[in-house]
C-alpha cells in the first residue's frame, strides 16, 4: 500500500475523476444523514440547558420553556470536574512525555544499531500490538496492587510508558534518514545522544506529532483501565468521573443534569477539535499509514 | 559543524518537566496528622444526586469539632459495586483498607468471606447493648447479623414504595387517599387507570414496574407481599423455587401480558419517575428516595403507598450500612467507632434523610423537630418509614452478585416471554445451589 | 567540506562502536521493561491463573486444570456472550466499513461546505465512548428519546430499545457504527485522494461509466485501506465495553453481554480471578487468531500485487 498524502493539499477533490456520482438528490440525502450524525450532540447541548424542574416529554424535548445554566452549576457542585480535568491532563501529558523518550531511544537503537538478538527483541516488543492492554486488566491490576500504586495517577500511566506502536513508527522514520548525516555527525565527534537529538529527531517531528495526537486521544478517552485502578478524585480522569456521575441512579435519570455533565466533559474537546480539525485528521491518517 | 558538540539544553528541560509530572502523579495527597491525632479514611459511595459531598463534609466538620483528636478523610469512591470491589481487592492484595466505609447492607457475607470487616458487638455492648440497638428499625438491622455477631449499622436505607397520581385516581373513581391494599386491588385499580386512544395505542399505563439493573429488588416486593421471601437467615441458602415465588413471578409477568396495564418487556428504572411525572404512568414502584425529585417535577398531587403482593403490603429493604474495616490499628478502631456512632446518631440520620430522601436508620429520628417540620411540609415522607413494619430482608447470600444475577436473569427471562416462572426459577435455584454449595454456612 | 582519509573514518567508527557495545541494549531497555512487565509477563500470567480456582469460595488458589474453561463453556450465559460478541463483530465491521466507503465516495466531490460534512461524520470519533454512550442512553429512552421520536415520526410504535432482548444489541451496534464510521471515512478520503488520475481518464475515454470505474478501478485500488480499517474495526469490536457499562450492564438477560465486559464483570463483580483469567485467555486467543490470519492474508496479497 503506497498511498501518499501531501499535507496541505489533502482536501481538494481530484480533477480527473470519473463523472460525478452526486446529483441534487444524493446531496440532499447526504445532508440529511449528516444532520442525523450531528443530532445526538446537538440534542445533548439543548437538553443540558433544559430547566431541571420541567420533565422531559415528547412535547418538551429541547430547550424547555426557559433555558438555564442551573444544571451546569449543580453538576460542578456534585462532581469535581475541574479535578478530573487536571487528572486527565496529567495522565495524558505524563504518558506522552515518557513515551516520546522511550520510543525515540528504542527506535534509534533498532534503526541504527546492529546487536545480537535485535530481531527477537523487536518481535517481543511488537507482541504488544497483538495483545491489547484491555485483555490484561486482571494481571495488570494485580501488579499495580503489588506496587502499592492503587488510586494514583501513576497507576493509570504506567502500563503505557513503553509503546510498541511508537517504537515501530520511530524505527521506520529513522530508517529513512540518510546514513551520511549520521556519519557526518560522528566524524564531528558527536556521541549517540547528540546524534539522536540533532540528526534524527528533527526530521521525525511529523511522525512524533502524529504519534502524540494518537496517544493523547487514546488515553484521554480510555475508560476501563482507569476505572479499574482509580478509586477517588485523586486520580480519577474525566471518563470515569462521568461514569460515576451518571451512576446516580437511585432516584431515576435526570437528563438535563447528566447531559450538562457530559457537555462539561466533551465540550472543550470538541472545541479544540473544531479549531485544530486539519491537524487532528492528518495525524490520524499519518499514524495509520505504515 | 561544532553545533554537534553542544549539549541539548532543551532536552534537559523536557526531562525535568517529565520528572515533575511523574512526581505529581505518584503522590497521593496524604494528611499529615499531628502527633496525638488519628486520621480516619472514610469511603462512601453516592447513588443520589445532590450536593452529597458538601453534606458529608459538613457532618465531618461537626464531628471533628466534637472530637479534636480525630481527623476524617472522606473519599467518594464511586458506586456501591466499585466501593465493595476496591475494598475487597485492597485487602486481598495486602494493602491498607479504609477505616470506615458505607457499603450495601447485603454485602455482609461477601465482606465476612474476604475477612474485611470487624464485628461491632463489643462496641455496641459498651454503648448500651439492646437499649442501643432497639432504636434502630429491626427491618434495617436484619441484614447486619451473621454468625451471631452484628457487623454494621444502617446509614442510608430505602425501600421500594408505590407512587400514585392522586388526580388520576380521583378521575377514575378511586379513593385518592389510599393506595391498593394487595395485588388484586392493584391490578383492578390499574385497569381503571389505563387509557387507550382511538387507534388502540395506550396513552396512559395504569402501572409501571421496572426490571433492568437489579431486577430481584422490586420482584422481592411481590414475594414478601405474598407472605414469603427468597432468602432466610442462612447465608448459604436461597429459596427461589417454590410455588409462592413462582406465583409472584407469574403475577409480575401477567401485568403486561394478561392484565395489559403495563408495557411489555424490560422497563428501565431510570425512566420510571419521568414517566410518572409526565402522566404516562398512573402508578410506579420506585425507591422511597425518589420522593423529593418526583415532588419537584410533578404538577399533580402525589400519593405514596406501599408495594404489594398477593397477601398485602410487602417490600425488601435496600441501601447502605456503615461498616468498620478489619486490620486497622487499635487507636483507629476506637476513633472509627466514635465516627460510626456519630453518623448513625439520631440528629445526623434525620438531617441525612431530609436532605437525601433516605429513610433514617433510627426510629427516634422521626421524632426530632427537624423531621417533624419536614413532614409537616412533605407529609408523603412519613409513609416509607411507617411501612417498615411490612418490610422483609433483602436478598443476600455468599457470592451475592452472582446469586442476585441468577434471580434477576430468571425475572427477565419470564418478563420477556423466554421462559415460564417454574422453569426460570428452577434454573436460578440450580445455579444458586451450585454456587452456594462451596460455603459451609 | 574537507574529506578525511578512509582509514581515519574507519578508526573513528571502530572506536565509537567498541565503546558502546552495550548502548543499544540500554536504549531499548525502558521500552522492553514496560512491555515485559505490562504485556509479556501478564500474558503468561493469565494463562497460569486460568488453571486455578480463585473466587469467593476459594480465597486461596487451588489448581483446577481446565475446570474454569469447561465451566465457562457449560454456562449458557457465557455461550450467549460468545454469540453476542460474534454477532456484534460480524454486523458492525462490514456495515461501518461499507458506509465509510460510500460516504467517502460521496464526499470526494467539489461540494460546498465539505468541511462541515466531514466534521459532522468525524466528530463522534474524538468523543470518549462513555460520553457518547450516555447521550445515546438518553436517545433510546422510550417515548421521548430522539430515536423513538424519529421512529414514531414514521408511524411505527416507540420501542423499548434497551429493554427488549431482541433490540438491545442492535441498539448498541447502531451506536458503534455511528461512532466509528467517520473515522474510517477519513481514511478512505485520503486513499481516494492518492489515486492516480490517469487511469480514470483512460477509463472514461474508453467509455466506462462512473459505476464501472468505481467497481473495477477505485475499489481494488482501495483494498489496502479497506484491509486496514477492517482490522481496526474488528479489534475495536472485540474491545467493546464502555457502552455496555453505561447503557445496559450486559442485559436484558445477557442480551448485550460481550467478552470484555464479561471479563470485567467476572473479576470486579464476582471476584472470580480464575474465571476472569480464563476469559482473558479466550479473548487474547481470538484476537491473536484474527491478527495472524489478517497478517498472513495481507502478506500473501502483497506478494501477488
Amino acid at each position: 500500500m503506497n498511498e501518499t498524502i501531501k499535507p496541505g493539499r489533502s482536501w481538494r477533490p481530484s480533477r480527473f475523476k470519473p463523472q460525478s456520482i452526486l446529483n441534487t438528490l444524493g446531496l440532499l440525502v447526504l445532508a440529511i444523514i449528516a444532520i442525523g450524525w450531528a443530532i445526538p450532540m446537538l440534542w445533548a447541548f439543548a437538553v443540558s440547558v433544559h430547566p431541571p424542574d420541567e420533565p422531559l416529554s415528547a412535547a418538551n424535548l429541547w430547550f424547555g420553556s426557559h433555558p438555564t445554566l442551573a444544571n451546569y452549576a449543580q453538576a460542578f457542585e456534585i462532581a469535581p470536574f475541574v479535578q478530573y480535568y487536571i487528572n486527565t491532563m496529567i495522565i495524558v501529558v505524563g504518558i506522552l512525555s515518557v513515551q516520546l523518550v522511550t520510543i525515540s531511544l528504542a527506535g534509534y537503537a533498532f534503526a541504527r544499531f546492529n546487536f545480537r538478538g535485535q530481531n527477537l527483541l523487536f518481535f517481543l516488543i511488537l507482541l504488544q500490538l497483538m495483545v491489547p492492554s484491555s485483555a490484561l486488566i486482571v494481571p495488570n491490576y494485580s501488579t499495580i496492587r503489588q506496587l502499592h500504586l492503587f488510586d494514583t495517577l501513576l497507576a493509570v500511566m504506567l502500563p503505557f510508558f513503553g509503546s510498541a506502536f511508537g517504537t515501530f513508527l520511530m524505527r521506520q522514520t529513522f530508517k529513512t534518514i540518510p546514513r551520511d548525516l549520521d556519519d557526518a555527525a560522528k566524524m564531528d565527534g558527536a556521541n549517540w545522544l547528540q546524534t539522536l537529538w540533532n540528526v534524527y529527531l528533527p526530521p521525525a517531528r511529523p511522525a512524533m506529532i502524529a504519534f502524540a495526537l494518537s496517544s493523547i486521544s487514546f488515553h484521554w478517552n480510555d475508560f476501563l483501565w482507569p476505572l479499574v485502578v482509580t478509586n477517588s478524585q485523586n486520580s480519577r480522569p474525566l471518563t470515569v468521573g462521568l461514569a460515576v456521575f451518571t451512576q446516580l441512579g437511585e432516584i431515576g435519570a435526570q437528563w438535563p443534569l447528566v447531559t450538562a455533565g457530559t457537555v462539561i466533559v466533551v465540550g472543550p474537546l470538541l472545541l479544540l477539535f473544531l479549531i485544530f480539525q486539519r491537524q487532528f485528521i492528518e495525524s490520524f491518517l499519518h499514524s495509520g499509514l505504515k | 559543524m561544532s553545533s554537534f558538540i553542544r549539549l541539548p539544553k532543551s532536552l534537559v528541560v523536557v526531562l525535568a518537566l517529565a520528572i515533575l509530572v511523574l512526581g505529581l502523579a505518584a503522590c497521593a495527597p496524604a494528611a499529615t496528622p499531628t502527633p496525638s491525632a488519628v486520621t480516619l479514611t472514610f469511603y462512601y459511595p453516592v447513588a443520589v444526586p445532590g450536593p452529597i459531598t458538601q453534606i458529608i463534609d459538613g457532618y465531618i466538620a461537626k464531628f471533628q469539632q466534637q472530637n479534636p483528636n480525630i481527623k476524617v478523610n472522606a473519599v467518594l469512591s464511586g458506586g456501591y459495586p466499585d466501593t465493595l470491589t476496591k475494598i475487597q481487592t485492597t485487602i486481598k492484595g495486602g494493602g491498607t483498607p479504609p477505616d470506615v466505609a458505607v457499603m450495601l447492607s447485603t454485602d455482609l457475607y461477601s465482606l465476612v468471606d474476604s475477612n474485611a470487616i470487624q464485628p461491632l458487638d463489643d462496641y455496641i455492648k459498651a454503648a448500651g447493648g439492646d437499649s442501643f440497638t432497639s432504636d434502630f428499625y429491626p427491618a434495617f438491622l436484619a441484614n447486619s447479623n451473621y454468625q451471631g455477631h452484628i457487623w454494621s449499622l444502617p446509614f442510608q436505607r430505602s425501600t421500594p414504595v408505590l407512587y400514585y397520581n392522586k388526580d388520576m385516581f380521583q378521575a377514575a373513581g378511586l379513593d385518592p387517599n389510599k393506595g391498593p391494599a394487595n395485588f388484586q386491588e392493584m391490578v383492578a385499580d390499574a385497569k381503571k387507570l389505563t387509557k387507550t386512544d382511538a387507534s388502540g395505542n395506550t396513552t396512559t399505563w395504569g402501572l409501571e414496574i421496572s426490571s433492568d439493573g437489579i431486577p430481584y429488588w422490586l420482584f422481592q416486593s411481590f414475594v414478601i407481599g405474598g407472605g414469603t421471601n427468597v432468602v432466610g437467615t442462612a447465608a448459604n441458602k436461597v429459596t427461589f423455587d417454590t410455588p409462592q415465588v413462582a406465583q409472584a413471578l407469574q403475577d409480575f409477568a401477567d401485568l403486561s401480558t394478561q392484565d395489559k396495564v403495563m408495557p411489555t418487556g424490560i422497563l428501565q428504572w431510570a425512566n420510571m419517575p419521568n414517566d410518572f411525572v409526565n402522566g404516562k404512568a398512573a402508578m410506579i414502584w420506585h425507591s422511597s428516595g425518589s420522593l423529593t425529585n418526583i415532588l419537584k417535577q410533578a404538577k399533580f398531587n402525589v400519593g405514596v403507598s406501599y408495594t404489594v403482593g398477593e397477601k398485602g403490603y410487602g417490600a425488601p429493604t435496600g441501601g447502605g450500612n456503615i461498616y468498620m474495616l478489619k486490620g486497622i490499628p487499635a487507636d483507629h478502631q476506637a476513633a472509627a467507632w466514635k465516627f460510626i456512632q456519630f453518623m448513625t446518631s439520631t440528629d445526623i440520620q434525620a438531617d441525612w434523610s431530609i436532605n437525601t430522601g433516605y429513610i433514617p436508620g433510627r426510629k427516634s429520628s422521626m421524632d426530632t423537630q427537624a423531621m417533624k417540620d419536614y413532614i409537616a411540609k412533605v407529609p408523603q415522607a412519613a409513609v416509607a418509614p411507617a411501612g417498615l413494619q411490612y418490610a422483609g430482608a433483602e436478598l443476600a447470600a455468599h457470592d451475592n452478585a452472582q446469586i442476585q444475577k441468577a434471580l434477576g436473569d430468571a425475572v427477565q427471562a419470564v418478563l420477556t416471554g423466554k421462559s415460564t416462572p417454574a422453569d426460570a426459577l428452577k434454573t436460578a435455584q440450580q445455579q444458586a445451589d451450585q454456587i452456594l454449595s462451596a460455603f459451609k454456612d | 567540506m574537507t574529506l578525511r582519509p578512509r582509514a581515519s573514518i574507519a578508526r573513528t567508527e571502530r572506536r565509537f562502536r567498541f565503546g558502546t557495545a552495550a548502548l543499544p541494549y540500554l536504549l531499548i531497555f525502558p521500552t522492553l521493561l514496560f512491555v515485559t512487565v505490562f504485556t509479556l509477563w501478564p500474558s503468561l500470567r493469565v494463562v497460569y491463573d486460568s488453571l486455578f480456582l480463585q473466587n469467593q469460595a476459594a480465597q486461596t488458589p487451588q489448581f483446577a486444570g481446565a475446570q474454569n474453561y469447561t465451566a465457562l463453556f457449560d454456562d449458557p450465559a457465557f455461550r450467549q456472550v460468545i454469540v453476542n460478541t460474534f454477532v456484534y463483530v460480524v454486523v458492525t465491521v462490514p456495515l461501518s466499513v461499507l458506509l465509510a466507503l460510500v460516504l467517502a465516495l460521496l464526499l470526494n466531490q467539489k461540494i460546498r461546505a465539505l468541511g462541515l460534512y466531514r466534521l459532522a461524520f468525524f466528530y463522534p470519533a474524538i468523543l470518549p465512548m462513555v460520553s457518547a454512550a450516555t447521550i445515546w442512553l438518553f436517545m433510546y429512552t422510550p417515548g421521548y428519546g430522539l430515536i423513538n421520536v424519529f421512529v414514531e415520526f414514521f408511524h411505527m410504535p416507540s420501542q423499548n430499545w434497551l429493554g427488549d432482548p431482541n433490540l438491545a444489541l442492535i441498539a448498541l451496534m447502531i451506536l458503534g457504527i455511528w461512532k466509528q464510521t467517520g473515522y474510517f471515512m477519513i481514511f478512505y478520503l485520503a486513499g481516494l485522494q492518492g489515486l492516480p488520475h490517469d487511469i480514470f481518464e483512460a477509463a472514461s475515454l474508453d467509455g466506462a461509466s462512473t459505476v464501472q470505474a468505481t467497481r473495477h478501478l477505485t475499489l481494488p485500488l482501495l483494498m489496502g485501506t479497506t484491509l486496514f480499517v477492517t482490522t481496526i474495526a474488528v479489534v475495536n469490536a472485540f474491545e467493546t465495553v464502555d457502552q455496555i457499562y453505561i447503557m445496559t450492564g450486559g442485559g436484558p438477560n445477557n442480551a448485550t453481554a460481550m467478552l470484555l465486559f464479561d471479563l470485567w464483570q467476572t473479576l470486579f463483580s464476582f471476584l472470580d480471578v480464575g474465571k476472569a483469567s480464563a476469559i482473558s485467555v479466550i479473548l487474547i486467543v481470538v484476537l491473536l487468531v484474527f491478527t495472524v490470519t489478517n497478517f498472513i492474508y495481507t502478506e500473501r496479497r502483497a506478494t501477488y500485487e
